[in-house]
């Protein structure tokens, strides 16, 4: 396409000006080549310039080139000519004179593309190294902004400046990816566009030639800020593969000195913040009434106790189990089964918790098992009568009836089953999860959270329930092994 | 709550993402969008295209579904117990997502894990869905990294080979006691079994496309997983050991090490320290020897305190100042296994010291040219105007060697 105007020589050994048409002609380059090698000219005579750029040699006189050839007596070897394809779009000015040596000494050492020591070849190597960096690096850096829609394809557009002579190179490249969307690159020396169908090439450009705006930036923003750890900073390690030159045309990059700037104070925030057990619990009442056993508190219960909302049982539920069983587990409210039997955990829960139980290794009769809330709450549907939430006044209504029956039976740890039963233990409503599982130093004693049984029948996927049946279990161990 | 914007989704679930070190978009097969009216491409090597302040690439699209999880691992900061904001994405929001910014060269990619919600089969079925629609539907030719939950169903995992190029399931932990202690859900023997299971389809799938290109793919890029360093008490040598047995037994592509960091709402069984980024560069070091460069685990182990990596210096100069009889190697005449054990000789520079000597007789010039210092190398070798006379008999040859610096753990804010 671009090969090189030819003239014919008249004086030798003159300088011979040889003119490409491009800085990226490795055609005309190598078809001038050839010819040269052909006529024997030796590299020192000949005057390599790129047309419309720079100074010929002064001293050239304008003169013909050998005739073209199309075989040579000795065929440059395939992976030097690979080589040389990338090498050559490298902006050194000495870059086709250096290919044309390595060339000319080819023909006295056959092998020496094969040195990595010779320093032709080391030159070469490092060409083609900085320009296969340009050529990765424009692949990753180019940002497409959307454009609009045409026919049913969307349109994109990129400004980008490469630091080698690649723009027609990468050509490929993006047409391959970006086979099914129209774009359009502009950089300072050329630009390329794809319609589905062609490559195109253009003049180059301006960054105005890209519109801005496409709402899609803002997110990719947002995306880069949250996948930064702020407790790695590696900013050399960056700016070695991200050069700073790279970063004007990256939306992204306005971020960085803020996200470097921040990144210190807020891992501080995470290293410091280790909840502290002081906000999980209350400080203790001052006691209220004692009793002398569990007989004379639940027979006091009975007789004393009103209930403190609309809606509950008209009995009350007491506690049951080994009066001085290390473990004491507390669950929310009687259900239906509880208030007819007068008995905590008789019904399908309380058949959940005792198969966890017996898993866990307890035995339920040798531990203590009572409600937060002593009486049967529940909304009336036809005959039916459906649970309700105790609110936090009915929490705390029967709260330090609690505290007593947990003060007589002296428990080493206490359970509690579910969100209702830790508000109760710890005198604040809290999630469950934060603290779910952990042993808790609590007035004297341990605390460990874990779920209501009632909340494993809730689950409607079997597998779930097995996962969190499994973790219920081992909650229970973790609370066996510390009683 | 209101409905969270597909952006404020986005910040949450990436958030969610990031203390998985893998980024890896190498591997796959070559393939372009030129037949599928989509778009995408791999090229086999991978592109980062861009670059966070924490010196790692950003080459995938890497998000969870949802961050919510009934999992409660102790050093994950998805924990069910953990009070991060919880959001999820649909199916085909990530879907979107995921073209949207392959359209304006962000990514190479999708990396897509997730909590587990529901249960581990909804959960899969999902991650599975999203790659089915990316592939099927808009002929995405991209990279699919999906995350395999070895809980899940062995067909889903296998439908997820199907469309991903690299499978990966997260170890975590080297050790079953660590599994148990700090990830009770997790079972270490089950994510072995998955493993090998993986490990066996994409060898198999492999070799049936090597006879007939029309076999079906599986998992190109292979599998990966991740182990966490400094979260529970395993030395470098448990760490080491179960690499090896992972690269050896399941054909692993990559065991990525992750030096645990603090996350917010830690749990307080954990320490909340500066990561070990030190340790963890050593161990990415002790990796690529045993990978690349013919060392065995034993041979590695024999030169750690404590089952520990000597911090001060790399592996193979830790190793070397312990075998010094096996040194000089000559550069003329060693063999490859030879040059690559030489301290400070990568594989590519070996390669082509190899060549360059097939030219001439190799003197310490040519070696100085070849490879980016002498410094550590010049006591090892002998060249043809070189020999490290007494220099490898002297007893400060490792401070001669490594600067004079105290071993301290990597600055957090090195800049």
């Amino acid at each position: 396409m671009r090969s090189a105007p030819v003239h014919l020589p008249l004086t030798p050994p003159a300088i011979l000006p040889v003119t490409l048409a491009a800085p990226d002609d490795f055609t005309g380059w190598r078809d001038a080549a050839r010819a040269l090698l052909a006529a024997a000219i030796p590299p020192d005579r000949i005057d390599w310039t790129v047309a419309g750029t720079g100074m010929a040699d002064l001293f050239a006189v304008a003169q013909p080139l050998p005739a073209p050839v199309t075989t040579m007596a000795q065929p440059v070897p395939r992976a030097l000519l690979h080589l040389l394809r990338h090498a050559l779009l490298h902006r050194a000015p000495g870059r086709f004179a250096l290919a044309y040596r390595t060339l000319w000494r080819l023909r006295e050492r056959p092998r020496l593309h094969l040195d990595p020591a010779d320093p032709d070849m080391i030159a070469l190597a490092a060409l083609a190294k900085s320009v296969r960096r340009d050529l990765h690096k424009m692949h990753a850096f180019v940002r497409f902004r959307k454009v609009g829609e045409a026919d049913g394809r969307e349109r994109f557009a990129a400004w980008f400046e490469p630091d080698h002579h690649i723009g027609r190179a990468v050509a490929g490249f993006f047409r391959n990816r970006f086979a099914g969307m129209d774009w359009l690159i502009v950089t300072p020396q050329v630009s390329i566009g794809w319609d589905g169908a062609t490559l195109r090439e253009g003049p180059g450009g301006t960054p105005a030639d890209v519109p801005g705006g496409d709402a899609v930036e803002a997110e990719w923003r947002a995306y880069y800020a949250s996948i930064f750890n702020p407790a790695r900073v590696k900013v050399a390690m960056m700016k070695k593969e991200m050069p700073v030159r790279y970063w004007r045309n990256l939306p992204e990059s306005a971020l960085i000195p803020e996200l470097i700037r921040r990144a210190e104070t807020r891992v501080d925030a995470m290293v410091e913040t280790v909840r502290s057990e002081a906000d999980l619990f209350a400080p203790a009442e001052p006691g209220g009434r004692r009793f002398e056993s569990l007989t004379a508190l639940y027979a006091a219960l009975a007789a004393e106790d009103t209930p403190p909302s609309p809606g509950f049982s008209s009995h009350v539920v007491p506690g049951e189990g080994l009066p001085s069983a290390t473990i004491l587990l507390v669950g929310e409210q009687p259900g239906e089964q509880e208030d007819k039997a007068g008995r905590p955990f008789v019904g399908p829960a309380g058949q959940v918790l005792d198969a966890c139980l017996a898993e866990a290794g307890i035995d339920r009769a040798s531990a203590f098992l009572t409600n937060a809330v002593k009486r049967f709450k529940f909304t009336s549907q036809g005959k039916r009568r459906l649970h309700a939430t105790p609110n936090a006044g009915d929490i705390a209504h029967y709260r330090w009836w609690l505290a007593e029956e947990i003060r007589l039976v002296n428990p080493t740890i206490v359970v509690a089953l579910g969100a209702t039963a830790l508000h109760a233990l710890s005198g604040r409503k809290q999630a469950l999860a934060p603290v779910r599982g952990d042993l808790l130093p609590w007035q004297d004693r341990r605390l460990l959270a874990t779920v209501h049984p009632s909340y494993l029948l809730r689950l409607p996927d079997a597998q779930a329930r097995d996962i969190e049946r499994d973790r219920m279990v081992r909650d229970l161990r973790k609370a066996l092994a510390a009683a | 709550m209101a409905k969270l914007t597909r952006l404020e989704k986005l910040a949450i679930l990436a958030d969610a993402a990031k203390y998985d070190a893998s980024c890896a978009s190498s591997g796959a097969t070559k393939r372009d969008s030129r037949d599928s009216g989509g778009i995408g491409s791999t090229t086999g090597m991978g592109i980062c295209h861009s670059y966070a302040p924490d010196g790692r690439c950003i080459s995938l699209l890497k998000i969870l579904m949802t961050n919510q999880c009934m999992f409660e691992c102790t050093y994950c900061i998805n924990r069910s117990s953990s009070n991060v904001r919880r959001a999820a994405f649909t199916v085909q929001e990530v879907v979107d997502l995921t073209l949207d910014f392959y359209k304006r060269n962000y990514i190479e990619g999708l990396f897509l894990s997730s909590g587990i919600v529901r249960s581990p089969d909804y959960t899969m079925e999902q991650i599975v869905e999203v790659a089915r629609r990316l592939r099927e539907e808009h002929g995405f030719r991209g990279y699919i990294h999906l995350k395999t939950i070895p809980e899940g169903d062995a067909d889903l995992i296998a439908r997820a080979g199907r469309y991903a190029d690299r499978l990966s399931i997260n170890l975590e932990l080297p050790t079953d006691d660590g599994i148990a202690a700090l990830a009770p859900e997790k079972d270490g023997a089950r994510i072995r079994r998955t493993m090998a299971h993986l490990g066996a389809r994409i060898g198999d799938a492999k070799a049936e496309r090597r006879t007939s290109k029309k076999a079906p793919v599986f998992a190109p890029a292979g599998q990966s997983t991740q182990i966490i360093v400094g979260a529970d008490a395993s030395n470098d040598d448990h760490m080491l050991r179960t690499s090896s047995a992972l690269y050896g037994r399941y054909g692993l592509r990559r065991v990525y090490y992750s030096a645990f960091s603090p996350i917010p709402d830690a749990s307080r069984s954990l320490p909340a320290q500066p990561p070990p980024l030190l340790r963890e560069h050593r161990l990415y070091q002790a990796d690529w020897l045993l990978r690349f460069y013919g060392f065995s685990v034993e041979e590695i182990s024999a030169t750690m305190q404590g089952g520990h990596l000597a911090l001060d210096m790399d592996p193979k100069l830790a190793w070397a100042i312990e075998r010094r009889e096996m040194f000089p190697v000559d550069v003329n005449r060693a063999p490859r296994e030879s040059l690559l054990r030489v301290p400070g000789l990568g594989a590519r520079v070996v390669d082509r010291l190899i060549a360059a000597r097939r030219h001439r007789r190799l003197r310490l010039d040519d070696v100085a040219r070849l490879c980016r210092s002498l410094r550590a190398i010049r006591p090892f070798i002998e060249a043809a105007d070189w020999r490290p006379v007494g220099l490898l008999d002297r007893a400060d040859l490792k401070a001669r060697i490594v600067p004079a610096k105290p071993p301290a753990q990597l600055s957090l804010f090195t800049t």
